[in-house]
């Protein structure tokens, strides 16, 4: 059984700068989406248990193809890439469309791992988007998985339950971000990783169109504004005195 | 005429989508039509609201299964000529927001946090870049799924005029059993709910955890963290989470403890009425986004804090 992993290349949020409220993404280096790697993990723990292959699959310019060697060298078995500059910040429903059409070309797939959310836009769509295209029953939210023969038992976590699931397989799933705790490769591993099988897509591989209309139109993209007082406080009485000015003591 | 379709699994998490919905009616003359499953009691509430329900009373429809239940709503849009889909993006909401949209080949929008209607269109503000930017967007497809971030509205409140009916759909036969479905624990503090959140991170030591904790006392708060707090360092459960993946807070005061200030973090406390940071590291960004800003270390701090509050 082919197990598979859906990730997404991001800019590593932690060096986006905001200038003039602008967010800076040029020259920002790219990584793989954390919770992306929580599924990741889940894939390689389910793979190690049940002798599975895992296999990851993205979409995006041609920097995936470097990006993705994190998830061979943390270990995935081989990549299924779509690779093409223009689908650079592509919406939701491309990605699905383009990850459905490339897990249609994997045989024998058991499981479709997602995180709950990409990194960046955390819209949460692509996972339900796929399990729809591909016409498989989905979990969301999951704090736990189980293969047990042709069923997964599974775990999903709500805000105030969690419900144990029977689910007959190939199933869609998207995992909770503290499912696990992703490994970090070995330097052996990273070595190892670019030598992994990757399948390369173009556009043209893949029946799909695109749709010159984007379903989505963004306005505007700006960093709040932020009016905070910023009072430097050297002292815990100055800051006592500051809890009695707000009225939050001595009320 | 066409119209507008919400739906919640939880009756207040509808009377929120209600209110937004009423804004976007105003805007667009469509008229709204809130879709309840299996529950009777939602259904009357709903009513009581003032609300155009429409009841779906199938037991063989699985709420856990998300497929089934888009596919519901994918027949009652049908059925009732709805162009907006309004759901809550709690989580059950998020997960069908998706799914729904790609059956009815719609545009989505989840975690919507404010909408205003401009020339005819739905304009939806939602967090962006993990949280760094705010982006206004709107759907071009002729339908449209719009998931609202719970608790970014007021319940709507009760308006006469109310009607009840039942709808008939098709069901198939569900891959999905639910086996067990058992409540959180959780300890029930509502960090969303409190005025007052004394947040928690990893410049923190566990030892002073139960400092932290007798300051949120003492001034009747709440104990709040980051996220490596509850998932990493399991010090505190995972509903006491702020930021982007945890919960998004409103209080009146936030007291921030030894917590960088990454975008993740910070979206879930921005809206906070006063912050007030204490970090050992002078060059922390969650100085910047603070009332009051104190650079010490938390060791001497805590105590000193703890026992001025009156412990």
């Amino acid at each position: 059984m082919n197990i598979v992993v859906a990730m997404k290349q991001v800019p590593d949020l932690q060096q986006v700068r905001i200038k003039n409220r602008e967010p800076v993404i040029e020259g920002v280096p790219f990584t793989l989406g954390i919770i992306d790697k929580n599924a990741l993990e889940a894939g390689v723990q389910l793979k190690e248990a049940a002798g599975s292959n895992l296999i990851v699959v993205s979409a995006g310019n041609e920097e995936v193809e470097e990006t993705i060697k994190e998830a061979l060298a943390a270990g995935a078995d081989e990549a299924y890439l779509v690779l093409d500059d223009k689908l650079d910040g592509m919406e939701s429903s491309l990605t699905a469309s383009l990850l459905a059409a490339t897990i249609q070309k994997i045989d024998d797939v058991g499981l479709v791992l997602f995180g709950e959310g990409s990194g960046d836009n955390y819209s949460g769509q692509v996972g339900s988007r796929v399990a729809e295209i591909l016409g498989l029953p989905q979990v969301g939210y999951v704090s736990k998985i189980e293969l047990d023969g042709t069923v997964a038992r599974i775990t999903r976590s709500l805000e105030d339950c969690e419900e144990l699931l029977e689910v007959q397989l190939p199933v869609v799933v998207t995992v909770m971000g503290g499912i696990n705790e992703p490994r970090i490769p070995s330097v052996s591993q990273i070595l190892k990783a670019g030598r992994k099988p990757k399948e390369i897509l173009d556009l043209d591989d893949l029946d799909i169109e695109i749709a010159e209309d984007k379903k989505i139109s963004t306005l505007s993209n700006l960093a709040p504004e932020t009016d905070r007082k910023r009072v430097a406080v050297k002292s815990v009485t100055e800051l006592i005195t500051v809890l009695q000015a707000e009225g939050f003591v001595g009320r | 005429m066409a119209g507008i379709l919400i739906y919640s699994e939880k009756s207040k998490l509808a009377l929120e989508l209600l209110t937004a919905a009423r804004l976007i009616a105003k805007g667009t003359g469509l008229n709204i039509k809130i879709l309840c499953i299996n529950s009777d009691k939602q259904a009357e509430e709903m009513v009581a609201q003032g609300a155009e329900t429409y009841h779906i009373k199938e037991q063989n429809l699985n709420l856990a299964d998300t497929a089934a239940v888009a596919s519901a709503l994918q027949q009652a849009a049908g059925k009732l000529d709805a162009s907006i889909v309004i759901l809550s993006s709690n989580r059950r909401g998020k997960e069908l927001s998706g799914r729904l949209a790609q059956k009815l080949d719609a545009g989505c929008l989840s975690d919507v946090t404010s909408l205003q209607v401009k020339d005819g269109k739905v304009q939806c503000a939602r967090n962006a870049l993990g949280g760094a930017t705010i982006a206004t967007q709107q759907i071009e497809t002729d339908m449209q799924v719009i998931a609202l971030a719970p608790r970014s509205f007021e319940p709507a409140g009760l308006q006469d005029s109310g009607s009840l009916k039942e709808m008939a759909i098709e069901i198939e036969s569900s891959l999905i059993k639910v086996l067990e479905s058992r409540s959180k624990a959780g300890d029930a503090a509502d960090i969303e709910a409190a005025d007052i959140l004394v947040v928690v991170g990893q410049g923190m030591e566990q030892g002073d955890m139960v400092l932290a904790e007798s300051i949120a006392r003492a001034l009747g708060g709440e104990i709040a963290c980051s996220k490596p707090v509850a998932t990493d360092k399991k010090w505190l459960p995972e509903d006491r989470i702020v930021g982007l993946s945890g919960k998004k807070c409103k209080p009146q005061l936030a007291i921030i403890l030894g917590i960088s200030g990454q975008v993740q973090f910070n979206v879930g406390i921005r809206d906070a009425n006063t912050i007030i940071a204490i970090n050992n590291d002078e060059n922390a960004y969650i100085l910047q986004m603070a009332d009051y800003a104190m650079v010490a270390d938390l060791k001497e701090v805590l105590p000193e804090l703890n026992k001025a509050l009156g412990y």
